[in-house]
């Protein structure tokens, strides 16, 4: 190391090896079809998602696209925190609810527009949400999801309880969006962001940091790194998507109620990341636009569509439980190698 | 060499549910000096590392480390004054490439003070530096290995690891559980030059061992514990000697046969 | 003076509730988001083998006891042994089967009408000035029995001690010949029942509601928590913890807070001593 004669041909050395290093997982594009090869997924993935608003024009599937995509960051934060830090949260409405009755009473009682009340809402309800559960982030596996499950519920009997913040009714009126556009674009823009921002944070250093956490927190410690300080700022991260999904959902339903805390956005995520394939981040979001439609077309049948999900995600639990995206990706890689030979 | 005292712990206990796993423990650490633990089975060597470390609380006593007490202080502290571990059962970070498995290391505070936000300083990133220093634990240089996951690696490699992660935090004093443990004669024997290397770049090491004969090639001074208890401390062939510690491995023959060699 | 008797009764129906969860979770460490499930179901089994197949009071309690038992059974074979050790899928798993179990029952089960199970007997009694019906004093003596049932079996009944063997240390059981799968399906099995008899002594006191299924589910977990997951003693000093708190927090605060107490009292054990008060599990604690 430092000890010893750094000389210029050493060092010359080193930042060979470091660009070797850095180049590691990097191959020569030779040709169109490997660009295509590459480029071609993630170009659909993002032009099939922008393109969505016009492909469904009618005012009732812009509402679902929106859903879709309040779903879709919930689902990107849990997979994120589920398989790259090793916490299970089932908390998707803590985040939801804390975001959205912070938006309406920004909205309501202070006159914000949502221009600056979804950007308080996501920052300041991240932090409630970070300090709400801090003091249960040395708590691993059964006992973090307990939690987690416990605080939607605790929240929603004591607003219940004491009729605060509109009690049963909810706060009403709250403004909505200028157009439909508007917020189309802005939850899908939104969670293109979080989808590569994400994948992108995964492989830095911190990334890497977050799944030394997952995988071994002991060694963590033993390499002077504090765990807990780590794991505050994943759940902040996730907290942060979902607390900008409730509020944008206020928004656009103007409306902030009790069911903010519903059981809906603690399943929906999970379901979508089991079926979409854990750990890959693109799947939870691909879960997201096959489940929630179909959810949406069966709405007439009630609580029957609670079922219907649970029991899909019962079936892929226990006969699937890569998920639809691991598969497609494994697939696609085959592919690549018999077009080679 | 100095004779300053970089550990100084004094009368460590520690009970576990009525068991005493560590009994009134002392001893001092000089700077520079290979300082051997050993003691048959359950004597307590893990449980007192665990106590230095920080990654249990102690029941009562006192730990000085560079004159500064740490006894209260938390794991991943201790780890940023310059005081490492590594486990006697390995844990890297499985689903991560071997090199990459520093990279949480020279992310820490302690790390990052000495090499910059990049990791390397003017070296580079921190890919390169972690490179560096395992091709300088005994991986081969400019092989495929380090870009292994540590899932595959075989034994030999992630106990080299483990010494890596320490070296990663630029330490002053590394305690190592059992790092000959599990190796092959072969693995042993590359191993024996790394640790004297180490301490020729001034670094402090504290060896919990069950190889005795390798641990006395290297180590200055030894104690023993026995039912967590310190029986005995000082040279190796002094204690070897003392009729106490005969009677602590009594029914371990190993231990004898490597006696009469030693 | 109502507060005590209250206070008993009450927590006596908490440890009724929650000794099925913690004898699953004790030995098969398998926590069983279910449970609510199949308390509900239990009431909706009794009242359609009375209702639609016209069967006597006493019958149908057996036979829905047996057919919970089975399905306990059945859910643990079938399902939970493909996920058993992934601690995520066992969570996701018995949830999602909770949920789809109670979300079909409000579909399909309950509509329109309220639906309510017979009391064992009519009438009250008069203890200290305060009337007690019968019905309650029969939920403390099936209390006392089932727990005083619970700890002999696990005491002198052969596969009672495979139960703790196993509850102990999996591994070892394994070695001294005790089938861990099989013994896991048996306390599967139980736990539904025990499920089933709480929600028979519990039932006849109201309605039978779906929301009931979720509250049981919560206040099973806190009292799980706070006695220390897996612990039988500890459950049971927790039941009477939560109870009494419940019904003070009801007597001198406002009765919406009912919930939020056993909701708190999880969140507040998990930060402060997630072993539980009186567990005895040290892993938590020291994690090394």
């Amino acid at each position: 190391m430092d000890k010893n004669p750094a000389t210029a041909e050493r060092r010359k050395e080193r930042l060979d090896r470091g660009i070797k290093v850095r180049t590691e997982g990097i191959y020569a594009i030779s040709s169109w079809q490997e660009m295509c090869y590459l480029v071609l997924p993630r170009l659909i993935l993002i032009l099939g998602i922008l393109l969505l608003p016009f492909m469904m024009p009618s005012l009732y599937w812009n509402r679902v696209i929106s859903i879709v995509g309040i779903y879709g960051l919930l689902a990107l934060g849990f997979d994120f925190l589920a398989h790259y830090v090793g916490l299970v949260s089932l908390g998707g409405s803590l985040f939801i609810g804390v975001g959205g009755y912070l938006a309406a009473v920004l909205n309501k009682s202070f006159g914000l527009s949502p221009l600056f009340t979804i950007p308080i809402a996501t920052l300041g309800g991240a932090i409630i949400c970070t300090l709400l559960i801090l003091p249960a982030l040395p708590l691993r596996g059964v006992y973090f999801a307990i939690v987690t499950l416990m605080y939607p519920l605790v929240l929603f009997r004591i607003i219940e309880a004491l009729n605060i913040l509109g009690g049963t009714d909810g706060i009403l009126g709250v403004a909505s969006f200028p157009n439909p556009w508007v917020e189309q674009y802005l939850i899908l823009v939104i969670v293109i962001i979080a989808l590569f921002g994400l994948r992108r944070l995964v492989n830095e250093d911190i990334g890497l940091v977050f799944r030394g956490v997952k995988d071994n927190d002991q060694a963590v410690k033993a390499s002077g790194l504090s765990i807990t300080y780590y794991k505050a700022i994943a759940v902040f991260i996730t907290s942060a998507l979902g607390c900008f999904g409730g509020a944008f959902f206020v928004h656009i339903y103007m409306v902030a109620g009790i069911s903010l805390f519903a059981l809906d956005y603690s399943v929906i995520p999970i379901a979508a990341t089991v079926i979409g394939g854990g750990g890959t981040l693109v799947g939870p979001l691909l879960g997201c636009f096959i489940l929630v439609p179909i959810s949406e077309l069966l709405r007439a049948f009630g609580t029957l569509r609670i079922v219907f999900y649970s029991v899909i995600l019962l079936a892929f639990i226990m006969f699937r439980s890569e998920g639809v995206m691991v598969y497609a990706q494994r697939k696609y890689h085959q592919f690549e190698r018999w077009v080679k030979v | 060499m100095s004779g300053e005292n970089i550990l100084q712990v004094t009368n460590v206990s520690k009970t576990f549910g009525g068991v005493q796993a560590l009994l009134n423990v002392s001893f001092n650490v000089r700077q520079g000096e290979v300082f051997g633990i050993i003691g048959p089975n359950g004597s307590g060597k893990t449980t007192l590392i665990n106590c230095i470390t920080g990654f249990i609380k102690m029941d009562s006593g006192k730990v000085l480390y560079k004159g500064d007490d740490i006894s209260r202080k938390a794991p991943n502290q201790i780890a940023n004054l310059g005081l490492t571990r590594t486990f006697q059962i390995m844990r890297p970070y499985y689903s991560l490439p071997a090199y990459k498995n520093l990279i949480v290391p020279l992310f820490s505070p302690r790390a990052r003070r000495t090499g910059g936000w990049r990791g390397g300083g003017k070296l580079g990133d921190r890919g390169t530096v972690s490179i560096d220093i395992l091709e300088e634990i005994g991986f081969e240089r400019d092989s495929f290995v380090p870009y292994k996951l540590a899932s595959s690696l075989p034994t030999g490699y992630l106990k080299r690891l483990e010494l890596a992660r320490c070296l990663a935090l630029r330490p002053d004093l590394i305690l190592c559980d059992e790092v000959f443990s599990g190796l092959s004669m072969s693995e042993i024997a590359s191993m024996v030059p790394l640790i004297e290397k180490l301490q020729m770049d001034g670094i402090t090491l504290v060896m919990i061992e069950h190889r005795l004969r390798e641990l006395f090639r290297v180590a200055s001074r030894v104690m023993v514990l026995n039912f967590g208890e310190k029986l005995t401390e000082g040279i190796p062939e002094v204690v070897m000697a003392d009729e106490r510690v005969k009677e602590a491995y009594l029914g371990s023959e190993k231990l004898l046969d490597y006696t009469f060699e030693a | 003076m109502d507060i005590l008797i209250y206070g008993i009764i009450n927590s006596v129906s908490l440890a009724l509730m929650a000794i099925g969860f913690t004898l699953v979770y004790g030995i098969s460490r398998l926590p069983n988001f279910a449970h609510g499930a199949l308390y509900v179901i239990t009431g909706f089994l009794v009242w359609s083998l009375i209702h639609l197949l016209k069967l006597n009071y006493v019958l149908s309690i057996v036979l829905a006891l047996l057919i919970m038992g089975l399905l306990g059974a059945a859910i643990y074979r079938f399902v939970l042994i493909r996920v058993r050790g992934m601690a995520t899928s066992e969570i996701i798993a018995t949830y999602a089967l909770g949920l789809a179990i109670l979300e079909f029952l409000r579909w399909g089960g309950f509509k329109g009408m309220t639906y309510t199970l017979p009391v064992f007997i009519e009438g009250s009694v008069n203890i200290g000035g305060i009337p007690v019906d019968l019905q309650r004093i029969i939920v403390i003596t099936i209390g006392v029995v089932v727990v005083a049932f619970m700890w002999l079996f696990t005491h002198f009944n052969k596969t009672g001690l495979a139960l703790r063997g196993m509850a102990q240390d999996e591994h070892a059981a394994m070695m001294l010949g005790i089938d861990s799968d099989w013994m896991a399906v048996v306390a599967m099995g139980m736990g539904s029942m025990l499920a089933g008899i709480a929600a028979i002594a519990l039932l006849p006191l109201g309605n039978i509601v779906v929301e009931a299924g979720y509250n049981v589910l919560v206040l099973s977990i806190a009292v799980c928590i706070v006695g220390g997951l897996g612990s039988w003693v500890g459950a049971i000093l927790a039941a009477f913890m939560i109870g009494f708190l419940q019904i003070i927090t009801v007597a001198y605060i406002q009765s919406h807070f009912h919930m939020v107490v056993a909701i708190l009292a999880i969140i507040i054990t998990l930060i402060l001593k997630p072993s539980g008060f009186f567990g005895k599990q040290k892993e938590l604690e020291e994690r090394v």
